[in-house]
Order: structure tokens, then C-alpha cells, then sequence
């Protein structure tokens, strides 16, 4: 849990900047789709404009019914359905992503926002600060 | 990291206290973990112990305070949801001894 913001020592008035959290691995075998969600649900204490984009194969990130007993590993897909009660409710999916796996917004755990290669290129330039995990 | 026994029942906490197998969980060992914080338990702290097992059920993560405060306030009223009253029933923080108490892993990012 974090300190409440009116605890911290933020610059009041201080300048929002825009904050893309760009994802592009698979759940599991690595951990940078587990580090890169915590490090999201972290910045929403900094009241920045946060949102998150899913590419390649980050897309598996938010597939829905994982099963991660085979690999003795927590299953945290259900931490994206927490992002909406951090208000980050800007998640967008590169279509050319999700079509080259075979997968539909229908398989997406979350409700997300569909891009396509040029869109999300176009989304990325407005963005102050890119993170890419 | 150290065994700690409860009404006959062993199990493993971390260096901070915190219970390590969240299934080990039972109501003896949330009244163990709640003398170690020096926190008597009441009908309104096991309602928010409670709210947190149910919410890390749900989405894995024990919420930021502003988060717990506002789905608080969505599910028991306003009166509930906020700092002031979950500070008065757990005077360390709810982060620390709220999620404690449940037995849930220590929060993430808790600064």
C-alpha cells in the first residue's frame, strides 16, 4: 500500500505528464510483465496521466483463463482487472498483435482499447515519457 | 524463516511477521498476528480484514490505501471509506497492519 498522495510532498499545481507503459513479452518466463504491472499500479500514486499498451507478445499478458500450475508460478492476470479501481483505464492493444496469435478483444481479460500499427505508432509520439518492458 | 505455533497449528512467517502461505490463514492465527501488533480486534477491524482477503481474491494485489479507501466506500458507505477511520482502528497504517492481520503478502510498493 502507498502513502496517500496528500501525505507526499508533491508540487502542487506541478505539470501531468503523459506516461506509457509499453509491455511486449509473454506473462511468464520472464519477469518483466509481472515487474512492468507493478511498477504501473506504483506510478498511479504519482497522479500522472498513465496509460499502458500491449504489443507482440505482451498481448498474452491480458489472455484470458491462464493456468499457471504446470509452471508452479502465482497466476497475477487478475491484478490488470485491479488497474480500473488505480484509475488507469487507458489500455491499448496493437491490432496486428492480437491478429498474428489468433486472438480477438473477446479472449482480453480487461476492456481495452484496439490500435492499429500506424494508430498506436501516432499514440506513442504524444506521449511525455515512454517505458518499455 | 521462523515457525510460529497457534492453537496447535504451525506455520511460517517472514522476517517482518508477515504469514508466508496465505493458506495458511485462519482466524486464530489473524487474532496471533493482531496481538503482535498490539491491534484488539473488533467487528469493524475484521470487516476491513475481511474487505482485503476478499479484494486480494479477486485481483491477487493488496490495494494501494487510496484504492482500499474508495472500494471501501463503494461496498460499506462513505463513513467507512476513508483515512481517518481506518487509521483510528489500525493506527499503524492499514497497509502494515490491516493486510498483515489477513494475511496477505506485504503490499506492493508500500513507501
Amino acid at each position: 500500500m502507498f502513502t496517500s498522495s496528500e501525505d507526499m510532498d508533491t508540487d502542487e499545481g506541478g505539470v501531468i505528464k503523459q506516461f506509457m507503459f509499453v509491455n511486449r513479452k509473454a506473462p511468464y518466463g520472464t519477469i518483466y510483465a509481472l515487474e512492468g504491472l507493478e511498477v504501473v499500479l506504483i506510478s498511479a500514486a504519482f497522479e500522472q496521466d498513465v496509460s499502458m499498451a500491449f504489443i507482440d507478445d505482451g498481448v498474452y499478458e491480458l489472455k484470458k483463463a491462464q493456468d499457471t500450475k504446470a509452471i508452479e508460478q502465482k497466476n497475477f492476470s487478475p491484478t490488470y482487472r485491479a488497474l480500473e479501481g488505480y484509475d488507469i483505464e487507458k489500455l491499448y492493444v496493437e491490432k496486428e498483435s492480437l491478429e498474428a496469435r489468433g486472438l480477438t478483444e473477446a479472449d482480453l481479460l480487461v476492456d481495452v482499447i484496439v490500435l492499429d500499427r500506424a494508430e498506436m505508432a501516432a499514440k506513442m509520439a504524444e506521449q511525455d515519457v515512454l517505458i518499455s518492458f | 524463516m521462523p515457525m510460529v505455533e497457534v492453537a496447535g497449528k504451525s506455520f511460517e512467517v517472514d522476517e517482518e511477521g508477515y504469514l508466508v502461505n496465505l493458506a495458511d490463514w485462519d482466524e486464530n492465527i489473524a487474532g496471533y498476528l493482531a496481538t503482535e501488533e498490539k491491534v484488539d480486534m473488533t467487528e469493524s477491524h475484521w470487516e476491513v480484514v475481511n474487505f482485503l482477503r476478499e479484494y486480494y481474491a479477486e485481483y491477487q494485489i493488496a490495494p494501494a490505501i487510496r484504492v482500499l479507501t474508495k472500494a471501501i466506500s463503494k461496498k460499506l458507505g462513505p463513513d467507512k471509506g476513508n483515512n481517518k477511520y481506518l487509521y483510528e482502528l489500525f493506527p499503524y497504517g492499514p497497509a502494515k497492519q490491516a493486510c498483515k492481520i489477513a494475511g496477505l503478502p506485504k503490499p506492493t510498493g508500500c513507501i
